[in-house]
Order: structure tokens, then sequence, then C-alpha cells
């Protein structure tokens, strides 16, 4: 079509000259705006930055803004920020009251908090126990993701405006540890906008309060595009603002940006001023690039690798008729063919600790005596592996989330299984997709990583671990359907012992016998450091959840 | 046999390419760069698809030359430890094996097409390249992600991985044959009237027998410039959908996957992963154009 | 005159209807919207219940009608990635992607013009050969990979230039510009040359072919043969008849500057619509691709038929051409 214009406009000398009149006269304008713009660039002096903004590039997207649909780290790191629980970490990480008091046990079956007076949400309501039994009453809906965060709670029952009662189902020792995870919604805000139940994550609901936010935290969301940014303003009202602890950060504005070279060449040329998941091999460089620094913590997150342990066949292998998985010797098998120490200072760059338990040292129930690995040794894996009845091994799909380094490790560890026979082909995906595989047990073989927020064993065992009990918070996310009795009896007797030592020695016990079993493979705890501009000052808690209002910027 | 080779020295085309010598060069690399491909397993050092002989503890060599280089990876090695002279050799072998069968397909259904429409006309006719319009309006590389995209819904992301690469060749095929179908078109049209296709036409051939046997052949000229820039252009979007992370796994790398492997790494002082299989790229794919253009140039009468 | 305009609206409402449909079967026989929306576990009845909500039981016609009807009023449905309405979210990335495409645009006239100009008018000097083995080199060079190197050169090692993103944006309505702050205007420097490699090389080599065959005109011999000097012949005529058809073919490349820049939108992480387009490839997300699809054959349509028409407002002669046979 524009061949015949061009053809029968030549045709014509006359016109033809017209036409371009007519239409370079059309083009000048923009021509000579563009012009005088790209001149302007040079002569428009650099606005001031003001000092107390700063950007926060980090490699996923926060997915929903709804406190109690999804239990990812981060999500959890932002909305930490926004809302706030009834206990909080302090800056050693000691469990310190926050939107409570003080909490008292006046009989077993119960626990009373006193809440703190004058707390303002966002808009301005004031805070108090309604918010408390309504936060409640929605974390524990069927579509919430933070039931265990209310481990052993039945219901909660206001006393007064500023006192509630959490009714008991079982005793939970360590509830205060829990409830740091329980973040705290405005009840009537979640009326008005309709927003009572928690939004369906996993089918992608679009609700209001998975777009809008209001907490009583330190600040609050003022825009927010998915995948573009998310804004986050210093809450004029809130409570705690003459906190010695708080610094003078008064913007957050939250940008997703995939790519870690991006990410990385955003910080060093300061567009972004906080990035919290640097990938091991820039973290050097980073060290020695003038005007950024590396704050270094130590991250109680674990690496580990588990199986689908439930299906009399796997989905994908070529292994018919029978799970070599349930199998104990094929899973030693594993844990022998892993070169982990190579996997630390190749991929991780050492930025990691080799480990041999899920739980990691300063969390309640860490066993120093689990904490042991098989040694690398191939050579005993082929032989586990012939006595499992696999001779010739057989063939698997790793499946793993695209969040770096998670990729990195899947694609070392498939060498390593390939050459005691076990062919792994790993499938990377990315992390919208790889949760809901997972949540639909859609998988023979994975990697994931894992932290313990309430820094007490509990919560991871009974999450990753224990049998799934329907409707309860048993075995959440335990994708690859392990099922132990012995383990499930000893996690629910630990789960309402009261006395500490005898419950760290159940621990103990859950601890080896998940040794002794291989339910699952564990790798390292990774030590990922901050990577800010030198004139952020930030400390990094085990949790890694950035807390911006302890943020100082010079 | 002496002859045809006789007829090739003597030939304008001969004569023009021994005048360039930046196309003797083109020719030269690109000639090096298939044959390097196509043998690999006999030439590559490594056989970087065989995991069993892959070690971790490889990972990161630099090339030999530099301090800490080992004699056995020429060009360091990538971060699972694989030689990246073996994945570029192997790599290619992907990447051409991809842009040629693309670029066949695509032909084939191009001149099919072309041929039909312009011998045939009528309505047809118009269907068929209102079709290629409404293609037109969607480039090459957006074609071939919503190719890819359905793909990967209607395999599913398990089954994907193994078809990817067929699924890769029609994405990119399906994606250029409007070219050749416009090209064939409308030399068809010229070639119609002529008086050698009335002539066949009189004495009774089939409208298939001339389309092919006599328009065809007139027409292959200008099809075999398209196809050689074509080349080219298919190994560019083959690039970038693996770049992209849409095209081959990662477990059989193409030079697209192999650069954005080592797109990772590129900051942080390991930047043979990334630019050796760049440098590949481009002079893989410069040296076809170049061929391409002067073919063009040297097949254009009008321009000498 | 009139029956002209009619054909070709028709064309383009033909156009836009096989778009539409190929948008409707993505979304319809792809996507399986019932499996989309249920958990795993849901019975058969539910399966019924939706599909019958969904409209899904009716004759294909009518289904179709309907996604049309929701089409026009820019109703694509829900992300199934973002769970947000995918016309919002369109409309939130459009302004980014139209400003990054127009920028790289006029920065490919800007430079490819003068030198096609160059090499036409200086046939046989070694700079337009380098020239025109240099812009080989432009077409050989993949898009991101040029975006990776401008990324490490002016923004990592010399720290000029920003690389990602829009940098401050100012919303003027529905509309954000980053053409109004001086970070948006840096920020669109280096996604805007890498968009715009490729059209350089276009244009330099369209200008040049056409200045080649202009000036073998009779119409520019004539004009030699009047006296005029070089100067007014290349640049007053040659190149001024060059332009049009130029113009032309840029702003119908503007469709394909704009799909191109999803590699681009990548590479800057630049949050325009190739940017969600590509998650949505990745993630499988079945209504942003079909409405992505949807747009982009829009915008094709609407600047074909802009095009067209003007031209045949201004050159009557067209008329007499398009109502032949139209074989060239």
């Amino acid at each position: 079509m524009v061949y015949q214009i061009r053809n029968s406009i030549r045709r014509n000398g006359q016109n033809f000259e017209r036409v371009g009149a007519k239409l370079l006269g059309l083009m000048n304008k923009p021509l000579i705006f563009f012009t005088a713009v790209l001149l302007s660039v040079g002569m428009l002096s650099a606005p001031t930055a003001s000092a107390k903004s700063i950007v926060y590039g980090t490699q996923d997207e926060p997915q929903t803004l709804d406190p109690h649909a999804a239990n990812l780290a981060v999500t959890n790191r932002l909305l930490s920020n926004v809302y706030e629980g009834l206990v909080e970490r302090d800056k050693d990480f000691k469990l310190t009251p926050w939107l409570a008091t003080s909490w008292t046990q006046p009989d077993a079956s119960t626990w009373r908090f006193k809440l703190r007076p004058n707390v303002k949400f966002h808009d301005g309501s004031t805070f108090s126990a309604d918010d408390v039994v309504f936060s409640v009453q929605r974390a524990l809906h069927p579509l919430s993701q933070q039931k265990i965060s209310l481990q052993g709670v039945d219901s909660a029952r206001k006393v007064d405006d500023l006192t509630v009662d959490f009714v008991m189902r079982e005793p939970n020792p360590v509830l205060p540890n829990h409830l740091t995870q329980l973040r705290i919604m405005s009840r009537a805000w979640a009326v008005k906008n309709k927003a009572e139940t928690p939004q369906n994550y996993k089918d992608a609901e679009d609700t209001f309060a998975s777009r809008n936010a209001n907490g009583t935290g330190p600040f609050m969301v003022k825009d927010r595009q998915p995948d573009v940014r998310t804004v986050l303003v210093a809450h004029p009202n809130w409570w705690n603002k003459n906190s010695p602890e708080r610094g003078n950060v008064t913007e957050v504005t939250l940008r997703p940006i995939k790519s870690s070279p991006t990410r990385i060449a955003a910080l060093i040329s300061n567009e972004v001023q906080f990035v919290n998941d640097p990938q091991p091999q820039d973290v050097p460089r980073m060290r020695s690039s003038p005007g950024v620094k590396i704050t270094e913590g130590q991250e109680a997150r674990v690496q580990f690798l588990a199986f689908d342990q439930h299906r009399d066949e796997l989905l994908y292998s070529n292994v018919k008729g029978k799970n070599p998985w349930k199998d104990v010797r094929v899973r030693q098998a594993v844990a022998h063919a892993i070169d982990a120490e190579a996997i630390r200072t190749k991929v991780m760059r050492n930025l990691a600790v080799l480990t041999g338990t899920i739980i990691a040292p300063g969390d309640q129930g860490f066993f120093k005596d689990a904490d042991k690995r098989l040694p690398y040794d191939p050579e005993r894996a082929k032989k586990l592996l012939a006595e499992a009845g696999y001779p010739n091994g057989f063939s698997v799909t790793l499946d793993c989330g695209d969040n770096k380094p998670a990729p990195d490790i899947c694609q070392a560890i498939a060498p390593m299984l390939a050459k005691v026979g076990i062919n792994t082909t790993p499938n990377v995906m990315p992390t919208g997709t790889f949760f809901p595989k997972l949540q639909k047990f859609d998988t023979s073989f994975y990697l994931l990583s894992w932290t313990t927020p309430t820094s007490d064993a509990l919560y991871t065992l009974q999450s990753l671990l224990r049998t799934q009990v329907p409707n309860a918070s048993g075995g959440d996310n335990n994708f690859g359907r392990y099922s132990n009795k012995t383990l499930d009896s000893l996690i629910d007797r630990f789960r309402v012992e009261t006395d500490l030592k005898k419950r760290d020695a159940l621990i103990g016990e859950a601890l080896t016998l998940i040794n002794r079993e291989m339910s699952i493979v564990t790798l390292h705890r990774p030590i990922i450091p901050w990577a800010m501009r030198a004139n952020v000052n930030a400390i990094l808690p085990p949790n890694a959840v950035p807390y911006f209002f302890r943020f100082n910027v010079k | 046999m002496n002859d045809t080779l006789k007829r090739i020295f003597d030939s304008d085309l001969w004569y023009s390419f021994k005048r360039h010598p930046l196309v003797i060069v083109a020719a030269i690399l690109s000639l090096a760069c298939i044959l390097g491909a196509v043998f690999a397993p006999l030439l590559a050092p490594h056989n970087p698809f065989d995991l069993k002989t892959l070690n971790l503890l490889d990972a990161f060599t630099p090339p030999a030359w530099s301090a800490s280089g080992k004699g056995q990876f020429l060009l360091g090695t990538d971060d699972q430890g694989r030689d990246v002279m073996s994945t570029i050799m192997y790599g290619s072998r992907v990447s051409l094996t991809v842009g040629i069968c693309a670029v066949a397909l695509s032909m084939v259904i191009g001149i099919t097409l072309g041929l039909i429409s312009g011998y045939v006309g009528g309505a047809l006719d118009s269907f068929i390249m209102r079709v290629a319009d409404v293609q037109l309006s969607f480039p090459a590389i957006l074609i071939a992600l919503l190719i890819d995209g359905v793909a990967r819904v209607v395999i599913g992301k398990n089954g994907h991985d193994e078809v990817a690469i067929y699924v890769l060749i029609f994405a990119i095929a399906a994606s250029g044959w409007v070219q050749y179908a416009r090209t064939v078109r409308g030399s068809t049209l010229v070639e119609r009237n002529k008086e050698y296709v009335q002539a066949a036409r009189v004495i009774g051939r089939r409208p298939l027998a001339i389309m092919f046997s006599h328009v065809l052949p007139n027409v292959m000229g200008p099809v075999f410039v398209l196809a050689t820039l074509h080349v080219g252009a298919a190994i560019i979007t083959e690039a970038t959908l693996s770049f992209l992370g849409v095209g081959v796994p990662p477990t059989q790398p193409s030079l697209g996957t192999l650069i954005r492997i080592g797109n990772d790494f590129l900051f942080s002082g390991e930047w043979w992963i990334t630019v050796f299989p760049g440098i590949m790229l481009v002079i893989l794919v410069l040296s076809i154009n170049i061929i391409g253009d002067w073919l063009r140039d040297a097949l254009n009468p009008k321009l000498r | 005159m009139l029956a002209f305009i009619i054909r070709r609206l028709l064309q383009s409402v033909l156009v836009m209807l096989t778009v539409g449909f190929i948008a409707f079967s993505l979304f319809n026989f792809v996507g399986d919207p019932v499996s989309l929306m249920l958990p795993p576990e849901a019975t058969q009845a539910d399966r019924d219940e939706v599909r019958k909500s969904l409209g899904l039981d009716q004759p294909f016609y009518v289904q179709f009608g309907t996604f049309l009807g929701n089409a026009v009023q820019g109703n694509f449905g829900i992300s199934l990635r973002l769970g947000r309405p995918v016309s919002q979210l369109l409309a939130e990335r459009l302004p980014a992607t139209l400003e990054l495409a127009m920028t790289a645009a006029v920065f490919g006239l800007l430079v490819g013009i003068p030198m096609g100009v160059y090499t036409a008018l200086k046939r046989d000097k070694w700079t337009s050969k380098v020239l025109l083995t240099g812009s080989l080199v432009g077409v050989s060079l993949p898009n991101f990979l040029i975006g990776i190197f401008l990324i490490l050169i002016f923004a990592v090692w010399l720290g000029w230039l920003p690389s990602f993103g829009r940098g401050e944006t100012t919303a003027i309505g529905f509309w954000t510009t980053g053409f109004l702050t001086t970070e948006g205007l840096k920020a669109i420097i280096l996604p805007a040359i890498t968009l715009g490699f490729y059209p350089i090389t276009l244009i330099m080599r369209l200008v040049r072919a056409e200045m080649l065959e202009v000036l073998r005109t009779d119409y520019i011999k004539f004009a030699r043969a009047r006296g005029l000097t070089n100067n007014a012949v290349h640049f007053g005529h040659a190149l001024k008849n060059t332009l049009v058809p130029v113009i032309t073919i840029t702003g119908l490349q503007l469709g394909a500057i704009i799909a191109f820049a999803i590699i681009t939108e990548t590479v800057f992480q630049w949050p325009g619509m190739g940017l969600l387009f590509i998650q949505a490839v990745q993630f499988a997300d079945i209504p942003v691709m079909a409405a992505y699809l949807c747009l982009i054959g829009f915008i094709f349509v609407v600047v074909n038929l802009v095009v067209d028409l003007l031209y045949f407002a201004v050159d009557p002669r067209l008329r007499v051409e398009r109502s032949g046979s139209g074989g060239h």
C-alpha cells in the first residue's frame, strides 16, 4: 500500500512537492519542540534531592497489600511498615510490647492483652479492641494465609475498649512470638470498603484491601501502581513517632526491578538508595564501589530441597508404578550427592553458612546436634541408589522459583545429581506461577527457602513438615505432603508443652528424627547482605525486614 | 562439474564477489561459524549438555590468557563450570538451526501463497494480501511472542521445554512469510503477462506447472536475497526471545540464552560469560547481513 | 470520493474484526476461562454454573458479539497475574510507551535523514561506505545488546544517565509525562537511543534509496538544466520529495516501534505496555495478551487510515489509481 502511494506520488512532481511541503509543515513543530527540550536538558539544574526520601529497589512486586491474604516474604517486608502487631521486635530483635502494652495469662485457656491507648489509624480513626477482635476473625478466615500467626487461638473477645482476651483452643506457650505476624486492620475501614474477608490471593482476586492499606504503622501507602511503584509516606500521627529508635526517613518508594544487574546499576548510579537482595556475585564489587555500602546481618533463612512423598507415582519422572522419594535411601542419596560446599563458594560466593537443620541458631528450639550434614560422597549416593533398586538412577524435574539465587542453585544441583544417576531437569518459573503450583501439590521435587518469622521452631515444623490437617494450620507449606506419625505426635506434644526445657527436648527429638528420615535436604543459610548508599544507615535484623522508621539518611 | 565451476567463476556475481574484500571476509567468517556449529560435537573441547561432566568447582574460570585462567578453558567457563567456547559452539548450533529452519519454513509458506496470489488473482489474491496486511501491522517479534505465549498455555510449562525449539521455529517462520509472499506476488504479476508464460499457457500446460517450473525460477533472485537477510533477522529474533526468557530452555542454550545468563555476571567482573557469546552473535549476523546486502546490490541491475 | 473513504473504513473495520477474532479465540479457547476462575477441586456443577454465568453456553456468534461489545468499551476483563482490570493496567502504561516510541522515532528521523542524504550525495566517498557498513552493524546488533552496553557505559561507568525507569513523572489528567522534569528527560535518553537504533538504519537506507531514485528522474534533470545550484536541487527539490515517503513510512513504523519497545522496556525496566506484555507472556496472562494485541492492531489501523485519507485528500489522482486493479 505504501509502495503504491509512493509510486503514484513520484509520478507527479508538482503534486508531490505540495504534499511534501504540507507534511513537512506538520512535522516541523514536534521537531522544534523536541530540539528545544533536548537543549534545555543541559540547562536545567538538578533538583536538590530531599535527604529524607529513599527509593527501595527489590526484585519482586509485593503482590498484594492485604495483610492476611498471603504469607510471602516480599509482601511481609512491605506491610511490616504499614501494619503493626500487638507485639513487635525492637532494634535488638527482642520481643517488645507494641500495640499491646502488656499481657497476662489469667487461666490456661486465655491470654489477656492490654491495648495501647491513643493509637491512630492512617485514616485518623482510633485503634481499639474492636479492631483486634476483627483482625483475629479475619486472619482465621478460610481464605487467610496467616492462620499460623494465631496458632492455638480459637477466637478473640473484647473485654473493654482497651482489653482483649484471646481464647485458646489449645495452649501456645509462644503466642506473643506468633502475634508479631498478626497485622491489625481497622474494622470500620474494612467494613466500609467491603473488605471484611481476606482477598483470594491464589485466584488473584481484586479487592479494596489488596490495593489500599489502612494500618497504624509508621508509614502510609500514598500511591500504588503494581509492578511500577509503591510509595510510602510517614504517618504524621504515629503513636511511636518520638521513639528514640526512629530515624529520619519520611518517604519510601518501592520499585520492583526484576533484573539484578539493573538493580545494582541503579544503586550505583544513586537512582535507588536501598537494595535488600543483591546477588551474591555483585557484593564484592559493591564493597569497592564508592558511595555504596554493604550491611551484613544474620538472616535466619534456610534453603532446602523437598520431595513429593505422597503420590504413589511421581508426576514428573520416568519411574512408573512407584515413588522413589518414599525410600529414605534415595533421599539420603540426594543429600550425599550434593556438594553443598561448592554451591556455597561458587553460587553463593561464600555468603552462606552450610546447615543440616531447618531451624537457625538463635531461634527457639535450635538443636546443635541436629545441625550436621551428610558428607558429600557421590560413591555412597550411587550405592544407596543401587540398594534402593535404582542402579541406573532415574529422571525427575526440579521446580524452582525465579528469585535469585534459587535458579542458580537449581542449575548447580542438576549436574551433581546427574553424576550419581538422578537426571534432574531444573524447571525455573516466575514466583507468581511457582507458589500456586506448589499449593496445588503439582510438583515432584522443589527448592524452597524458608525463614522463621516467629523465631520459634514451632512455626516452621508445624507449617513445613507436619501432616496436613484440613482447615487448620498444620502442614500449610508441606507441599510434598510428607507425613510421619512419630513426627506429628512430637510436634503435637511440644506445641502445647509449656515447660520450655521439656519443649526444647521434644523439638530436638523432632529435628533429629527429620535428619534420620532425611524428610527434607537442607543446604545452607544464605547471608544476603543489604546494599545501600553510603549515607543510609540501617540495621539488618534476622527476619530481614527493613523497618524503614529505623532508617537514617544523612 | 568443471563446467559448473567454470560458469560460476565466469559469472558477474563472482566478479563482484572478488572485488568486495569485506564480503570475502564475511563469507569466510560465516562459513567458519557454520562449520564450527555443525561439527561442534567433534570440535568442541567439552559437551556442555552432558551434565555428568560438569564440575561446579570449575565455574567462573576466566579466559586462558588471564592470570587465573586454565589452559583447558580457552574462553573461560560460565556459572555452571561449562566451557564457554563449547557452549558458544553448541549455542550457535541451536541459533543457526532455529534461524535456518525458520527461514526455510517461512520461504515455503511465503512462496506458495505469493505464487497463488499473483497467478490466480481475484478474491483469493485480495484475501491473502489482506491477511498479509494485518500481519504486517504486527512486528515479527510480537507475533513470535504471541505464538510462544499461546503454546505455553496450550502445552503447559512442563511439556513446553521439550518442544520449545519447534515452537520457536514455527513462531519465527509464521512471523516472516509475508515478505516472501509480497515479493513473489509482485514478480509473478510481472512474469504472468510475459510471452513465455503465455506461450506455456497456449500449449496447454497446467497453471500449477507453469507457476512452479516457469514463474518460480524467475522470482528466485529477490527471494534468495530476502532469505539471506532473513536468516540474520531470524537469528536475532531467536536471540531476543531467548534473552527475554521465552525462547529455548537454559538446558539447551542458544546464543541468546547464553547472553541472558551471562548478563547477570556482567557487572561482577565475569564479563567473558556474556561478551563472547555476544561477539559471536554479532559476527554471525553481521557477516550474513553483509553477504545478503552485497547479494541484493549485485543482483539489482539498477544499482550497478 | 465517498465510496473510497467508505471502502477504506470498511477495510479497517474488517482488519479490526480479524484482530478481535484472534484475541477472542485466545481468550475463550486457549485460556479456558472456567478453569482459570475456579479452584482445581471445583465440582462439575460449579463448572457449569460458571460456564453459564460467563455466557459460555451461548452459541459462538453471540459470545463473539459480547466480546466485541466489551472490547469496544475497553473492557478486557481482569488480569490473571495482577488481579486488576486490564484496561486500567494498559491505560496506566500507555503514556510511558507512547512517549518512548515517539522520542525514538523523532530521534531516528533526526539522525537517519542527514546520514541518508549524505550517503546518497557522496555515494562514492569512503565515509559513505563506512556509514553504510556501519548501518549493517546497527541491524546486526540485537536491541538488547545495545541496551546492555549503553547501561554499562553511560549509567555504570560514567554515571551520567539513569539506567532504569522513567524518573519523575508529572500527571496531566490521565496522562503521565516524563517530559516536564529533568529526571524524566534524562531517563528517556538511553531507552530512546536503544529503540531508535533500528529506525535510524531503516530511515538512512530509505532516504538514500529514495534520493538516488529521485536524483535520476527527469524532473531533477530539468531542474539542473534550469541552472539551479546543486544545493537548491539537492535540498530544495530532491530531499523534500524524498521526505514524504520517508515520514510516511516512519509513521507507519510507529506500530512496529511500539511493539519493539517490549525489548527496550525489559532491558531498562521502563514501566510501559511492553513490560506488562512480556510478563503476561511468561505468566500466560491471556487477558493482557489479548488486549495488547487489540491495542497494537488498533494503532496500526488508525495510522494507516489516517495516512491513506491524508494522501487521498491531497492527491486526487489516487482515486483513479485506487479504483484500478491496484497491481503494483
